[in-house]
């Protein structure tokens, strides 16, 4: 390799072509600020809702050293290039202690299973006074259905049956309001109390239709709440009167609706938050690093469904992926 | 790719220690004008920053036309959508010049939703001796003229305007991710999500509408439009590129609305790569046309691609950026990483392409030689004149010195705005606040 350069042997400039040779000397500027330039003054930075205070962290540190967060899928990629492995860290003693439940390894479908949480999660996440970007959300939706397409034709799809008659008592239906917290919250670890949720499981096919209904009420009720502007922290009977008046808007624009559309709209709840929901009390009430005590285990693979109950899934996710984009 | 490069310095240190990092002050955008004199960024706060380049002297060759900051003005205030309650932001989408064709000089400059277009003025002489007002500006009683005389222009300090001449606004529901400036000069387009519309510079409350692809039914909505950029010599043709990693070339004359492309660029899927991250990985977030217009280049997550625009079924050169990435597309979805929009551009004579990527690192690819070279764009490694040394990354195994291993790699500093002078070697790199001016050496 020459050493010299033609410019250095006082020829005309190098040609680009050679670029080992390319030296750059820099020349290095800031915007100046301007006085009295207004700064934002509320955060909307991306941000990861189970790091608290992650304003641009550095997500491979904190995933491959032993502080881990809460989030249970540590090591993700691993699980995800190797399908059979499971590294150890230290300190996760704990994890691993209420993880016994589960298989130690982590399976095709679990992997796909926290994928699809994931996703979902970050579908419901927006920021809260800007528009969300539908870009992103239509690639997650995407993803989503990537997901859901390939469960209903492995007959995977997982569903807590819910159909246990005359059981009156309310479930726990992860609100939306529940997922998106105000990153000051998040700094003060503050526990939002209160999903308030609704079984599927009334008497009569009217109760029916309304549980179901109340059940994506919540979920409409909590988009709307996303593009609010000032978010609040909501009792749980607060929530249950949000509830009640948004139940009645759905069902004064669903009166003309048929049957068939109200069938579509309304699905049977998904166990996917389900499972979302249980994990993310565990985490959310642990203020510690490496506490889990709170995790459940993971969903038995095993359960199956049919396959009426994947497409109404399908259709519930399509139902709210129009709702972000329409909003 | 040899690494034996010197590493001469200079010992003229003068940066200054800012560790604050204001968000408004982040980079959202930089592009060089036709002539390479002006430099323009635009940052998240709505502010836009103009550097000139100084005239070459001949008492100091060696600091050959360094950039000074020539005019810097708020170009988009944040605005509040009632309607929908929700927040415009103020952030500068994209700064694009209009060619100069007088002393003056225009760019057209974005937001998510409303664009405009700034003319940039000097003044550098003011008129003296009105009859009517003394030098204060304050009236003058007209019974105490006594004599007449004819106001002349003196010289004044150099001041740099910059007026809004046109503001095109509420034309888009989605937020404008692309304009260009068509190669008439009279129109320019602006994209958003889901469609592109034509605008005449002059007429700000009409636009035609040329791409649409909006479903019908939102619930079918797969695919968006990620950028869009007009052929530089056919004043018919541009392009745009999706989500799903294609291309479309449309061109006007066929129908008022493009929705029908002339040619369609997509590379059939690996299916040895396959996850469920492929989609998202193969978005395109940038699409530029080579100053021949015989190529365009575009940007994916991992890689970057040259296609010839007569051969549709794939491109004729690949580069990988950060390949060792690949492997991480998990973590960089869960911290949203994945989705980082990074641009690409074209050297003057289009023999070299150069993107950014994590840590503050970017990387210039050769399509000649094939040889490309990963650079850092900071200031601790770096002072004024100094060789800036090529970086690598190791992706396992043995580290070597100097080498840094893909765990230690920053992900909140990412460069995603770089710019290329149109004929000389010069490049501007926005990293994160902090913009940074590079050229070749010269002795």
């Amino acid at each position: 390799m020459p050493v010299e350069t033609q410019e250095e042997r006082g020829e005309t400039a190098s040609p680009v072509g050679e670029i080992q040779l390319l030296r750059w000397s820099l020349l290095s500027w800031e915007p100046l600020p301007l006085s009295g330039a207004s700064l934002r003054s509320h955060d909307s930075w991306t941000c990861s809702l189970l790091v608290p205070e992650c304003r641009l962290w550095d997500p491979v540190h904190v995933f491959l050293t032993p502080v881990v967060p809460q989030w249970p899928f540590y090591n993700l990629d691993t699980m995800f290039m190797r399908g059979l492995k499971r590294k150890c860290f230290d300190g996760e003693e704990d994890i691993e202690g209420t993880l016994a439940g589960i298989k130690a390894i982590p399976s095709y479908n679990l992997q796909r299973q926290s994928l699809l949480d994931m996703s979902l999660v970050k579908l419901q996440l927006c920021h809260m006074l800007v528009e969300p970007n539908l870009c992103r959300s239509v690639l997650i939706a995407n993803t989503v259905r990537q997901i859901q397409e390939e469960m209903t034709q492995d007959g995977t799809w997982q569903m807590i049956n819910m159909q246990n008659t005359g059981q009156a008592s309310v479930d726990r239906l992860v609100s939306t309001d529940i997922l998106c917290r105000s990153s000051r919250e998040q700094a003060e670890g503050k526990h939002v109390p209160g999903y308030s949720t609704f079984s599927k499981d009334f008497e009569g096919d009217q109760a029916q239709d309304s549980s179901e209904t109340m059940s994506t009420a919540s979920s409409v009720q909590a988009l709307r709440n996303l593009q609010s502007n000032v978010w609040e922290m909501e009792n749980s009977q607060e929530n249950k009167g949000n509830f009640q008046k948004s139940l009645d808007q759905i069902f004064e624009t669903l009166e003309n609706k048929s049957p068939n559309s109200v069938e579509d709209l309304f699905s049977e709840v998904d166990n996917s938050y389900y499972d979302l929901d249980t994990m993310l009390t565990g985490m959310m009430s642990n203020t510690k690093m490496g506490h889990c005590d709170g995790l459940e285990p993971f969903p038995s693979p095993t359960t199956t469904t049919s396959s009426s109950n994947c497409k109404s899934d399908l259709n519930e996710l399509d139902h709210i992926v129009e709702i972000l984009v329409e909003s | 790719m040899e690494e034996d490069v010197e590493t001469r310095k200079i010992n003229s240190s003068f940066l200054r220690d800012h560790s604050y990092a204001t968000e408004a002050d982040i980079i959202s955008t930089v592009e060089f004008n036709h002539t390479g004199e002006l430099l323009a960024t635009g940052d998240k706060g709505g502010r836009v920053v103009i550097f000139q380049r100084e005239q070459e002297s001949k008492n100091q060759p060696h600091r050959r036309g360094e950039y000074n900051v020539y005019s810097t003005f708020q170009s988009h205030e944040p605005e509040f959508d009632y309607l929908k309650s929700l927040e415009i932001e103020e952030k500068i989408n994209k700064i694009r010049w209009l060619p100069q064709q007088n002393a003056a000089y225009f760019l057209l400059s974005t937001n998510d939703k409303t664009v405009k277009l700034w003319k940039v003025s000097e003044r550098d002489k003011r008129p003296e001796g009105y009859n009517l007002k003394d030098e204060d500006g304050r009236l003058r009683d007209p019974s105490m003229i006594t004599s007449l005389r004819v106001p002349v222009l003196r010289p004044m300090d150099l001041m740099v305007e910059a007026t809004p001449r046109r503001v095109f606004a509420n034309a888009h529901t989605y937020h404008i991710n692309s304009i260009s400036v068509n190669s008439d000069y009279e129109t320019y387009m602006s994209a958003d999500d889901l469609r592109i519309n034509l605008w005449n510079f002059e007429i700000t409350n009409q636009s035609f509408n040329i791409v649409d692809i909006k479903p019908a039914n939102m619930e079918e909505l797969t695919e968006v439009i990620t950028a869009a950029e007009f052929h530089p010599h056919h004043c018919n043709t541009f392009v745009y590129s999706s989500s799903k990693g294609t291309i479309r070339l449309c061109d006007m004359r066929t129908s008022a609305l493009c929705d029908r492309h002339a040619k369609f660029f997509e590379e059939p899927e690996d299916p040895s790569n396959r996850s469920f991250f492929s989609e998202i990985i193969s978005s395109i977030s940038d699409v530029k046309f080579s100053h021949s217009g015989r190529y365009i280049m575009t940007r994916d997550y991992l890689t970057v691609k040259v296609w010839d625009l007569n051969m549709e079924n794939r491109p004729i050169e690949t580069y990988q950026v950060h390949d060792y990435l690949r492997s991480k597309l998990c973590s960089l979805y869960e911290n949203d990483c994945i989705f980082d929009k990074f641009e690409c551009v074209w050297n003057g004579s289009d023999s070299v392409i150069m993107t950014g990527s994590y840590n503050n690192f970017f990387r210039m690819f050769d399509r000649n030689t094939k040889r490309d070279v990963t650079l850092e764009a900071s200031r601790e490694n770096s002072k004024p004149r100094a060789v800036l040394k090529p970086r690598k990354v190791c992706v396992g195994g043995k580290r070597r010195k100097d080498e840094i291993s893909v765990d230690s790699l920053d992900f909140s500093k990412k460069i995603l705005h770089t710019a290329w002078h149109p004929s000389e070697n010069i490049i501007a790199v926005a990293a994160t606040n902090n913009l940074y001016i590079f050229q070749d050496k010269v002795n």
